[in-house]
Order: C-alpha cells, then structure tokens, then sequence
C-alpha cells in the first residue's frame, strides 16, 4: 500500500451564497486546490455531497462535476453517507493513490443547501435519519441530538451552560477564519436565551444551513515529496465505521459507537495513540456532539466533556485543541462539504498557514466527520513529515 | 342466549367549558348550561378522529372480554365523522385489532344512532349464528357551527360492544325500532357544518321517536317503567333525556349512572352506547337496562339487556367511563380549540 | 406518493408487529431478516404489549413539514416491556412535567396526512400510562 500526501487544499466562502450555484462552488473549490498544489493532473474525482437531489434536485454529480472541471476522459464518483459524505470522499480518494490507481486523486466536498426552504431544508436532513421509524414520527436532526444531549445531562449532570461554551468557544475559533459563515464571538448568554428549538437545544447550539465546497488532492508521498511547494502533509491513518440509523436501535444514548470505532481504526492504521494527537477538528453539528465525540474518542473521560470544555482544555490554547476552524456551528455546515473542509484546516494548521487561528507547533491532527445521528463516522489522521 | 361479552370507551383528554365558548360568542353562558344542563364537552386531539377513538373504545372491550380478536366476524362502525368520505373506517379499526383478513366490516350513518345501528345488526348476526362475535362501534368528532347552538355540545368520543354468547356480562332481552322520515338535522355532501331546525329537532323529532320506541318496547315485552333498573336515552343535552324519562315515568336513579351529556356533550354515534357503558360501569347482576338512542333523521333503536354476573369480574379489566371523564383533563381556551378543530383559515 | 410506503408498514404501524428471533429470542421492531444479534433468519410475529418507560425525549418546536401545526410536540425513545426501543411521539401531556423513567402505552392516532385531501397515516404514538 502506498503512502498518502495532501498536496493540494482549497474552499469556498462557507455562507449563504446566492449567487453561485452547486457546479459553481464545487469547481471553485477544485480549481483553488489545484492552484495550491501547483500541479494540473487528477486521475480520478470523488464527490461527497449528502442530498443533491433533495436541495437542487440534481443526481449524477460524477458526470457534472467532471464536465464543469473540463476533466471528461477520467473515473468520477460520488459518494454519500449522509453528513460523513466529505470524509468519506477523501478516504475514497485515499484509496485511490494507496492502491496505485490513480496517481493524483481529487476529493470534493459540495453541498448546496440554500434553494430550498428551510422547511425543505429540515426534510432533506432528516432522511438521513431512518425515513420510516423516525422521520415518520416527526423527529429532526436538533431532536435527535437534544435526546442525546438529554440522556447525557442526566447521566452525567452536563449542564446547559457547558453545553453553550462549546458554541462559544468555536464561534471564537471561527471569528478568526475567513471562509466562516458566522466569523463573529458569542456569549454564554447569546447561546442560552436563543430560541428554543428541540428541548434542550437552542438555535446556538445548531449548526447552521450552508452553500460551499472544499477540495483536496492526494497523491503518493513518493510523488509529494518532489513537489517541494508546500511542508509535506501525509494522511497516516483513516477509519470508518457504522452504527444503528436509528437513535432507538442504539445500545448507549450517551456514546457514539461509530465515533469510537472510525477514531480507533485510524489510530491503529497510523500507529499512533490519541495521545499522540495534538488538535482536532470534530463534527459539532450540536454542540453536545462535539462533547459526545470528543468522549467517545478518549480524547476527554466519559462525562468530563462539559467540564473540560469550560476549563479551556479543548480551546485554541488549550491543552488539546478542538475545531480551530470554529467548527460546524461558526464556520457552517453544509454537509456533504464538512468532511473535506475538516481536511482543510489540519492541512493548513499543519502547514503553519492558520494566521490568527494558527495553533503553534502542531505535527498531528485527526479529523472525524458523522454521519445522522451517529450512524456512520469517518476519521482521518493528518501528520507533518 | 346473546349479549354483550366486552364493552370499552374511549374519551379525549381535552375539554372545553361552555362559557369559554359562550364568551366568544357573547351568549349568556349560565343561561345555556342550566337551560340545556350542559358545562364541558370533550374535545379531541388534533391526531384524534374516528378511527383512533374507535380503535381505544374496542382495544378496551376486548380486553373486558379476555377473546383473540380472530373470533370476531363483524366491525361495525358507526359515525357521522368518519375520517374519509369514500374508504371505510371499519378496515382501519379491523386492522389496528388484528381482526383482518377473514372479517366483515361496515361503516354506517344515522346521525346519532350509527352507534346503536352496529349494535342493532351484530347483536343479531350472533344470534342468528352466522358468526361467534361481532364488534359494535358508535364513535364522533362532530363539529357544530361556530356560534351555533351545537358548537356548545358537539364533542367527541367513542364506545364499543362486543357481542358474542359465551361469557356474556349483558344478555339482550329484546329490541324495536321505531323510525319516520324526519328531517330535524343534516348534513349534505361536501358541507362542512350540520344544518338543523332549531325547536324542530324537540317534539316531532326527538321526543316522537324515543317515546315511540319506549312504549312499542314496553308494550312488545309487557314490562313497565318501573321493571327496570336503569334506563339510557340519547342525550344531545342534559335536559332532554331527563325530560323524557320524567314524562314516560322514569326516575332520577335509573337514568343517573348513563347521564354523560353534562360534562361530556354529544358524542353523537357515541353517546347512549356510552351511557350505557357508564351504567354496566355501575351495575350488579341480574339488573334489568333499557337503551333507547335516538338519530335525526329519524329514529329511535330500544334494547332491553339483563346484566350477569360475569359483569362484575370483567369490568375491572379496563377503565371505567368516569375515570375517563374526570380524571387527567386539560381545558382548552377557545383559540386552542379553534386550532384543534380546524377552524382557522390557513393557506394551503 | 405516500400510500405503497404507509400501507407496507401497517402491522408494525398498527399494531406494533415486532419479529422475534426463534433462535436467540431477540425481539428487533421493526422486522427484520437478519437478527442482529446471533444472524438467525428464522422469526416469530409477535405484538408488542405498547407498554414501556420513557429512556429520553425532546419538545420540537421547529417542526418539520407536516408537523407544523402540532408543535409543540414530544417525541421520546421508549423502552418497550419486551425490551426493544421504539420511537415515538409522547401526547395526552403536559410536556414540561414529562420526565425520563415515565410510565407510557402506546396509543393509535394520526401521525401524518398527505394534505387536507390525502392520504391520512395512522401509527402509534404513547401516552402516560394512567389506567384511563
């Protein structure tokens, strides 16, 4: 198997972006990644994107994506696991240079989710939960997460108020970055007298709903290495795993199986511990996901998430910093883009390119991207070589 | 020998009072509950219609009888509020029991008899032998006009009766019918609302057939007023079947336990079977009960039944009526009904 | 068009027709053809009791489509007797006074219609189980 190498990053503005349409971002964020790495070669295109067909109502990215890229005469996918879409393309891109088939792989994270209405919206994310034992009965994606949050708060005495400062610390984060939907600081209190939307979740404790696309280009360390452009950024380790789609189906409300198992693979694979990591971008699509899959992961004892976070160990100069980017919930969420944005910014922290934002001295980074309600996951463990 | 063999009920948690609706309407409220003795009615659910009220109010009887639903031959659903048009109630209610495939069902309308009508027909198909047990459901969500005499009574609920000849808690004595063509209320196709003829629906209509059908039966089983326990007339009001029960020579203690209307309203199709549900609530055995419903339209369905001592070993096994009337309740202000009901105007 | 989808699902939706492994006992609602615990493909239908306790829930109150006019609403995982999770919507109560460990039974009411003229889908939802 060969060795992989990020040697190209690009993104979009994340945002409601009005003027441009789904083939618009996701070939800007292709064309800024190419232009990062230097180089203008793919052998294969991997498209993560959740719900074309529900927010544009366009299936068949593999043939679009490629036709607007000017890129006809090479293989193109498109692969779908509901929000873990992105991370799931770039393992699949990974796949591509470790097997020897494609020598430059380009991953491509795209959703576009501003041309439906916010009820239409709400309907296409929630067929990621199971369409006829939960959909069915009303349930949405906050619900879904607010069970979680309730079942955790109960186990463990988590409180609203360390719930709402994971929200404020990633819209910290993400008041520094550019690319952020809400690049602005909040306050505790802005996060605890927002609307109510799914007891006991807020409107601050949802990530939003976002236009935007990332893209990265992988391809052997052998050939990075002769690239020189930028510090060589590898891909050690990736994992995937699933569970239940249904929240009811699942042995524990207050772990996420699936997080547990993709984090652990990806470790194994790079031969690493979660000691070993220095920072990580996680997928707070809620802010009591991100206390779930950083507990899940080992990154902080079970219960201790709420706690840690208001003591600073998780913020950006904290002793293990997590989402620098600001996060789903500042940076925004369009959802089958995440995974590959999540991809993004550890190659940019890698590579000391974060400015503001720049965690200091950091030489590895894991990423790990949901799927609903935790029925799929896919980590990614980032390494400077 | 035939009877009834499981009764239940089923009554929504939410209720209105008839000042809140009178206050809207600017109608002398204390005028209209002791005019009409009415002063709540139940309300159903916005997930509440005929169909899931029927659904409780036969999972009820069912349990009171202890049968595999596989036994029953018949569903008989009758209501003035079906959920569709065109598609039969009955096929929900069967299938929600598990009483499909090999089972015959029906949905019938007669205004405020549909209920005793099923009761009527099962009861007879036991008895002729064709089939072991045939379920028997009166069951409304009626909507009377807003500001309309009607909207203070209107409500909903829903019983069921289970019919069969082994372990029978209630043996038919006897039964007649009394029916004319009269038309005191009514609803065309495709109106949202009843129409009805005010003072009309009193003496030619409601009094003519009840009284019609109590002196045919009493005359056809040679019993007097006095022969019977208890006594359940349809009761739109408070204030009709008392009347009627005091002119045919009935007293207060044989009408008491099956008087709903009070607090509960009209439920239509449901409510002299739930009076009587409310009296085999109460009953001992060896007692002597006579039904009389009545529907607009109009006509009248008397039944004699004679309780058994199995009635006090089976009714523990569901709640009883009162418990459903009075206990757990949540009123509802007028704007919350109107939302319930369907009565603001929304774009599609 | 909902109607193939709905009426494919009745006698779980109806009467909470649940498959019972015949080899390891483990019940899975809705039916599957594996078992998920010892991959068995050999099943009993039995019906669940509808009676359970309440493991956690949320109030919606940004409903999605078809749902709007009922929120605020509960909807819950609920620990059936038998031991399998069932969710569902919580009503006949006081949401604020709802709590996890609540005493439920599963009711038959409406979940959904296809507008003012379609198709109207019936399922279970739970109530406090009170004794009424």
């Amino acid at each position: 198997m060969k060795e992989i190498a990020v040697i190209g990053i690009g993104i979009t503005k994340f945002g409601e972006l009005w003027e441009k349409s789904l083939r618009d971002i996701a070939v800007e964020s292709a064309i800024n990644c190419l232009e990062d790495a230097g180089i203008d070669r793919i052998d294969s295109i991997n498209i993560g994107c959740m719900s074309s067909g529900l927010f544009v109502g366009q299936e068949h990215l593999a043939s679009l994506i490629a036709d607007y890229l000017g890129r006809l005469d090479i293989p193109s996918s498109r692969i779908e696991s509901a929000c873990a879409s992105g991370s799931l393309a770039v393992r699949s891109a990974c796949m591509e240079i470790a097997t020897g088939v494609s020598d430059y792989a380009l991953a491509i994270g795209v959703e576009k989710m501003t041309d439906v209405s916010m009820g239409g919206a709400t309907y296409a994310l929630a067929t990621a939960a199971d369409q006829d034992y939960e959909a069915f009965h009303g349930i949405t994606f906050p619900g879904l997460y607010a069970m979680l949050a309730r079942a955790h708060m109960e186990r463990y005495g988590t409180t609203r108020e360390q719930l709402a400062q994971v929200s404020v610390k990633n819209h910290y984060n993400g008041s520094m970055n550019p690319n952020a939907q809400f690049p602005f600081k909040i306050t505790q209190d802005t996060v605890l007298n927002s609307t109510m939307i799914a007891d006991p979740l807020r409107l601050m404790d949802c990530s939003p709903v976002t236009d935007g696309a990332a893209a990265v280009l992988l391809t052997t360390v052998e050939q990075a290495k002769k690239l020189k452009k930028h510090p060589l950024v590898v891909i050690t380790g990736f994992g995937s795993a699933t569970d239940s789609i249904a929240l009811s189906h699942r042995k524990e409300l207050t772990e996420l199986q699936a997080v547990k198992t993709s984090a652990a693979k990806a470790l194994k694979m790079a031969g690493k511990t979660i000691d070993d990591i220095d920072f990580a971008e996680v997928h707070d699509c809620f802010t009591i996901a991100e206390i779930l899959v950083l507990e899940s992961m080992g990154i902080i004892g079970k219960g201790k998430g709420g706690p840690a976070t208001v003591d600073g160990y998780t913020a950006l100069d904290g002793k293990f910093p997590v989402n620098p980017s600001g996060g789903l919930k500042s940076k925004g969420h369009p959802v089958g883009a995440t995974g590959v944005a999540q991809i993004f910014e550890l190659v940019n922290q890698l590579r000391g390119n974060s400015e503001k934002r720049q965690i200091p001295g950091v030489k590895a980074g894991l990423a790990q991207n949901m799927g609903g309600s935790g029925g799929s996951s896919v980590c990614h463990i980032l390494e400077l070589k | 020998m035939v009877g009834i063999i499981g009764y239940g009920t089923q009554i929504p948690r939410y209720r209105i009072k008839v000042k809140e609706i009178a206050k809207v309407w600017g109608a002398d409220a204390e005028a209209l509950s002791k005019g009409l003795n009415l002063y709540e009615k139940s309300v159903p659910a916005p997930d509440e219609d005929t169909a899931t009220l029927s659904v409780g109010a036969a999972k009820n009887a069912l349990a009171r009888s202890g049968i595999d639903p596989k036994l029953i031959g018949a569903v008989y659903v009758g209501s003035e509020s079906h959920p569709y048009a065109v598609k039969p109630t009955g096929t929900i209610v069967s299938e929600a029991l598990g009483i499909c495939p090999h089972v015959h069902t029906a949905d019938l309308e007669f205004a405020c008899k549909a209920g005793t009508e099923g009761m009527f027909i099962a009861l007879h198909l036991v008895k002729t032998g064709v089939m072991e047990c045939a379920l028997a459901i009166g069951a409304d969500t009626s909507q009377g006009a807003p500001g309309d005499a009607l909207e203070y009574s209107a409500s909903a609920g829903a019983a069921a009766f289970l019919m069969g000849t082994k372990n029978i808690v209630a043996e038919l004595v006897d039964t007649q019918c009394y029916m004319t063509d009269t038309p005191d209320f009514w609803r065309r196709e495709n109106a949202h609302y009843p129409e009805h003829g005010g003072r009309f629906t009193g003496k030619p209509a409601y009094q003519k057939h009840v009284f019609g059908a109590v002196e045919a039966i009493l005359e056809k089983t040679g019993m007097k007023p006095k022969d019977f326990d208890y006594l359940i007339f349809h009761q739109p009001n408070g204030k009709f079947p008392v009347q009627a029960a005091k002119q045919l020579g009935f007293t207060e203690a044989q009408y008491r336990y099956g008087l709903l209307t009070p607090t509960l309203g009209n439920t239509y199709s449901g409510s002299s079977p739930m009076g009587l549900a409310a009296t085999l609530d109460e009953a001992g055995p060896d007692q002597l009960i006579l039904l009389v419903s009545y529907g607009s339209g109009a006509g009248s369905d008397a039944f004699v039944f004679r309780t058994t001592k199995h009635l006090l070993t089976n009714r523990d096994l569901a709640p009883r009526v009162r418990k459903q009337l009075n206990e757990h309740l949540q009123y509802l202000e007028y704007g919350e009904y109107a939302k319930f009901r369907g009565k603001i105007l929304k774009p599609e | 068009m909902n109607v193939p989808r709905h009426w494919r699902e009745t006698p779980e939706r109806y009467r909470m027709e649940a498959a019972k492994c015949r080899k390891c006992g483990k019940i899975s609602f809705p039916a599957r053809l594996i078992c998920p615990e010892c991959k068995n493909k050999v099943f009993d239908k039995i019906n669940l009791s509808g009676k359970g306790k309440l493991l956690t829930y949320t109030i919606i109150r940004t409903a999605p489509e078809g749902f709007v006019d009922i929120a605020p609403y509960a909807v819950g995982i609920v620990e059936m007797k038998e031991g399998v999770r069932v969710m569902g919507q919580i009503t006949d109560c006081d949401l604020l006074s709802l709590k996890t460990g609540d005493k439920l039974i599963s009711r038959f009411r409406r979940i959904n219609e296809e507008g003012k003229t379609g198709l109207i889908m019936y399922a279970y939802k739970f109530v406090p189980d009170v004794g009424i």
